[in-house]
């Protein structure tokens, strides 16, 4: 290429970026004509069971109770698998964003991803409504106007289970910790608990996402001595453990082995033979009133099983959001935002719940325990509530939140 | 190769974002350059390394890291990054230059396995959540790369295309000027024949040396730019998966010609994208397509059509 | 934490545990690798295909032929799974493998991974890649033995015995026997042999066809212990290349003891240091090429 020829391109180039206005100004009524809500979660990989294919079912069936349709405009739902990987999440989530006019993401599962997504969301200004990740971080340091996290935290987990793990004499611990954000933020937010309440953490191991083998874990948390391994993983990798702590007998022992974050889904994979008497906490149990189970009942007819927290969680997210943009006569994000934070949120799945400046949506959270194989009367009767708490006890109180959205 | 084709294509390049999404563009020149320079190896100095990931995934790491945290502009970067790869290159080279072939192939893939590790368990790393929120940038401290311009109702982000497409075509010129070189045929020698490029005087071990550190430190360019493009350096880019599939653009493409590696990049990526509602049966797809290559066309898309023009393409 | 002797020996079982698995898979690769040339990235694929006929066998083939009741058991899957895969690896030779013999080796490699990623991404299509439990593990290795200075499951323990067994049990074929010596000069000079009035690709056939079957038998043996997951192989095949590049390229010998000691070595990396445990087989594979570019066992020519 001659050395003319470049600088005629070089000019074009430098033309072309001289060009364009900025962005225009937020538009009333719904934008692009359609309501888009993107599910984007784990639907093939380790966490699938808890939120998946069902998160789905919930998402679409909240779509259909709402009527299909609002302030006149269609709306639509559409699906990805993130594959727990947040260079995906993030990709499609932009991707999304940019070309979907996709006003709405929730599911989320994986704390990692959903870090990614908020943050994009942010960016791009978009409602993020998590219904599956843990970590605090999406209400404190990594906080968006955006972001909203719906269903439960890993401080949350820890202040109603783990700390009465330690009030029931489990005061010194070892973790095995899923090695990524979520598997963090939940040691971290359960050793506070332990040490607050005199317990004492004597060792932890990380191990990475999506592990076949915990042998060599467990060996090392049998080794430390510890009364309690508190496993601070989930799904595919939390059943995965139990399981094998039961193969080389470790329970046996004396060492029990506590789940921080427990679904109902792996309650029912593990058998109540095994699982039964542990403690957990949960946003949402499907037979806790008339409401829920009514629900439940309609989803599990849809889907196959009874919903899990998260599944629930993201149907309610979805029909609150809808109510939202009908109520704000737009979907713009601000106006929809606002008028989210201003609504009492009360149905088949959340009690008492409000959406906090920090994006936290604090509702009733329960203690549960695992029922005994005697005590079960029915496929589906794997656990009891033991304690309800009360949101504004359970959840981070507002005024400890390091978010930057939040007025002190 | 014709004047004109390169200056249509150049043109198109810079049109393209008017037309299609910047984003996934970017992706594909990302890709495309990423492949050149693996070709430069496999095509030209016959050296099959299956660690390629190493040098783009780590390049992106480094990039991403001095971006996010010591405040560097996009360029320096991006060149952090390059020269984070070519040092890289140099110490996978020197250690795996000693064997051939299969071992050579081997070799590469251990070294870039630690380097994943590495990625994995490194405290600056993120692990599994990969490093997060890359700011793009002022470029030279004075051009805002995030910049977004609204265009016939779409809100294009032309200042990132256009300096991922610079450093495209800069990269890309750089491997087309190494391959036309002296040095360039030297490599092509030892590919056809290495006792007698032996016999000749020269020294071959440095030339595939530098072979190597070339295309590394150029593959570390392409992950580095990467990371600005979708602010996040994650283990997909450092897997041996990553590797696995710049083999495949490569030889889709054509091995040994200066577009198929744009060509198979650009198709490959395509398919990604397209077929990803498809879940993974995308794998199968790519899986299925590495055989009929394999069996069929060696000579690769690029290589076929040059055949068939008698040109070299 | 401190270190103690009891954690160490506990972690080198285990680890053993994991190089059993490492050993049959690295055999299987050494010997395709001594005559064929061809470094068959598939293995690892191979190695789930072989867990997944176990499993489908067991859950799935009885409603499939009209028998809901019929569940193909632990010790059938043994024998049965590795001769169905090994039949498939016959297959593949003959179709596909065969037509490269004549152009360089890299495609031989290139070739198998293509086919690896068509089995793993067909299996990820219908299954969690975290994991399917197979279920079908017999009551006799249910339960656990004390050792002394640990619990360890039976099954676990079965799972090391029976792997030695077949790994030393090929071994003793090829090094002392006559078809191993068949086997071992088609290595060094097939023409010769083939004046002898052997048929080497008949031999070439077989031999591809046994190693599948090796890394198919690895596949049923850890189904009960890891549950059986499309990325499984993935995960393996990479650690496996280096164990035979650690133990010299086509060594029979060298693959079965190095991939032994080096699932102990992982082991003790995670007393001693855990971090390190994924990256040190590979830190080990570079200072061996730096040292004996053949590998331990292997010889330069």
């Amino acid at each position: 290429m001659n050395r003319k020829m470049m600088k005629v391109l070089a000019g074009a180039t430098a033309l072309a970026l001289a060009a364009g206005p900025a962005l225009a100004a937020p538009t009333r009524g719904i934008s692009d004509g359609v309501v888009k809500i993107g599910v984007l979660t784990d639907m093939s990989g380790v966490y699938s069971a808890i939120g998946g294919k069902g998160t789905l079912v919930a998402v679409e069936m909240a779509v259909a109770d709402f009527g299909g349709k609002v302030l006149g405009k269609p709306i639509q739902v559409i699906s990805a698998d993130h594959q727990n990987k947040a260079d995906i999440a993030s990709t499609k989530a932009r991707e999304w964003f940019d070309t979907g006019k996709v006003d709405m993401v929730t599911g989320l599962l994986n704390s990692a991803c959903a870090l990614a997504v908020q943050k994009i969301g942010a960016e791009k200004r978009r409602i993020t409504m998590n219904t599956g990740a843990g970590s605090t971080d999406l209400t404190n340091k990594d906080c968006t106007p955006y972001g909203i996290h719906y269903v439960y935290d890993n401080y949350a987990l820890a202040n109603v289970a783990g700390s009465e793990i330690v009030r029931h004499g489990g005061k010194n611990w070892f973790f095995i910790t899923a090695d990524y954000a979520f598997g963090h933020s939940l040691e971290q937010n359960t050793s506070r608990f332990v040490k607050k309440l005199g317990g004492k953490v004597v060792g932890s191991v990380r191990h990475p996402l999506t592990t076949a083998d915990f042998s060599s874990y467990l060996m090392q948390a049998q080794g430390s001595g510890a009364k309690i391994i508190g496993l601070a993983n989930a799904g595919g990798d939390f059943t995965n453990a139990v399981k094998q702590a039961k193969e080389f007998g470790i329970t046996q022992k004396g060492q029990q082995v506590a789940g921080m974050l427990v679904f109902d889904s792996d309650v029912k994979s593990l058998g109540l033979n095994t699982a039964q008497g542990m403690l957990y906490a949960s946003g949402f149990y499907w037979d806790r009133d008339k409401a829920s189970r009514d629900w439940s009942k309609r989803f599990k007819a849809k889907y196959g099983a009874m919903p899990t927290m998260d599944q629930a969680g993201a149907y309610s997210a979805t029909m609150n959001y809808l109510k939202a943009v009908k109520a704000a006569g737009t979907d713009d994000p601000d106006a929809v935002m606002a008028k989210l934070r201003s609504m009492n949120i009360s149905d088949f799945f959340a009690v008492h719940g409000k959406i906090r400046a920090d994006g936290r949506m604090v509702h009733d959270m329960y203690l549960m325990e695992v029922k005994k194989p005697s005590e079960s009367r029915g496929e589906w009767d794997i656990a009891k509530i033991i304690r309800t708490v009360p949101g504004d006890q359970a959840f981070m109180p507002l005024s400890e939140s390091s978010c930057s959205q939040v007025r002190k | 190769m014709n004047r004109y084709i390169w200056l249509i294509l150049f043109a198109l390049g810079l049109a393209a974002p008017f037309a299609v999404y910047p984003v996934f563009l970017m992706k594909l020149l990302c890709f495309g350059l990423f492949a050149c320079t693996f070709n430069l190896l496999l095509g030209y100095a016959g050296l099959l390394s299956f660690g390629h990931a190493a040098f783009f995934g780590g390049a992106a790491y480094v990039t991403g890291y001095l971006v996010k945290n010591s405040g560097l502009t996009p360029e320096l970067g991006v060149l952090a990054g390059t020269l984070c790869a070519g040092i890289l290159g140099f110490v996978f080279g020197s250690l795996a230059i000693r064997r051939q072939g299969i071992y050579f192939a081997m070799i590469t893939l251990a070294l870039a396995q630690i380097v994943y590790f590495v990625a994995l368990k490194a405290p600056f790393t993120g692990g599994e959540d990969g490093l997060q929120d890359i700011p793009r940038g002022m470029l030279f401290g004075v051009i805002d790369l995030g910049k977004v311009y609204a265009v016939g109702g779409k809100s294009l982000e032309l200042n990132l295309y256009y300096f991922v497409f610079a450093v495209f075509c800069l990269g890309f010129w750089l491997i087309c000027r190494t391959i036309n070189s002296p040095f360039g045929q030297v490599l092509k020698a030892i590919r056809e024949n290495e006792p007698r490029a032996v016999s000749l005087g020269y020294r071959v071990e440095r030339f595939k040396l530098m072979a190597f550190v070339i295309s590394a430190a150029l593959a570390g360019t392409a992950g580095a730019t990467k990371a600005l493009v979708f602010q996040l350096a994650s283990l997909t880019d450092a897997n041996w998966h990553t590797s696995g599939e710049v083999v495949l653009m490569t030889l889709l493409g054509g091995l040994g010609t200066i577009l198929g590696p744009l060509v198979g990049a650009f198709t490959v990526v395509t398919l990604h994208s397209e077929l990803s509602s498809a879940g993974s049966w995308v794998t199968v797809i790519i899986g299925f397509t590495f055989v009929v290559c394999v069996l069929l066309f060696r000579r690769g898309v690029v290589g076929e059509l040059a055949r068939l023009l008698k040109k070299s393409l | 934490m401190e270190i103690t002797l009891q954690a160490v020996l506990a972690q080198v079982m285990l680890g053993l545990n994991n190089g059993v698995f490492y050993a049959l898979l690295s055999l299987g690769l050494a010997v395709i690798f001594g005559l064929l040339n061809i470094v068959n990235f598939a293995h690892g694929a191979l190695y789930m295909l072989g867990a997944f006929v176990a499993l489908l066998g067991y859950s799935y083939l009885g409603p499939l032929i009209g028998m809901p009741d019929f569940q193909m058991n632990y010790w059938a899957a043994l024998v049965v799974v590795p001769l169905v895969v090994g039949g498939l690896g016959i297959l593949l030779e003959r179709t596909l493998l065969r037509r490269l013999y004549k152009v360089d080796h890299l495609y031989g490699l290139l070739l198998t991974f293509g086919v690896a990623l068509i089995i793993q991404g067909f299996f990820t299509n219908y299954f969690n890649v975290s994991g399917t439990p197979y279920d079908a593990k017999p009551e006799i290795l249910n339960g656990v033995v004390n050792l002394g200075f640990m619990v360890f499951p039976k099954y676990r323990l079965w799972a090391i015995v029976v792997s030695l067994a077949v790994c030393f049990g090929t071994w003793f074929v090829i090094e002392r026997t006559k078809l191993g010596a068949y086997l071992r000069a088609g290595t060094e000079n097939p023409d010769l042999v083939r004046a002898f009035g052997i048929n080497v690709p008949l031999m070439v056939t077989l031999t591809y066809g046994y190693g599948v079957a090796l890394a198919a038998f690895a596949g049923v043996v850890a189904a009960p212990i890891y549950s059986v997951s499309p990325v499984m192989g993935a995960e393996m095949i990479i650690v496996v290349f280096a164990v035979v590049v650690i133990g010299g390229m086509g060594s029979i010998m060298g693959a079965i003891v190095s991939g032994l000691l080096l699932g102990m070595v992982e082991g003790l990396t995670k007393v001693v240091y855990p971090p390190a445990s994924g990256t040190v087989i590979f830190l080990i594979m570079v200072l061996v090429l730096l040292v004996k570019p053949a590998g331990l066992f292997g010889r330069e020519n």
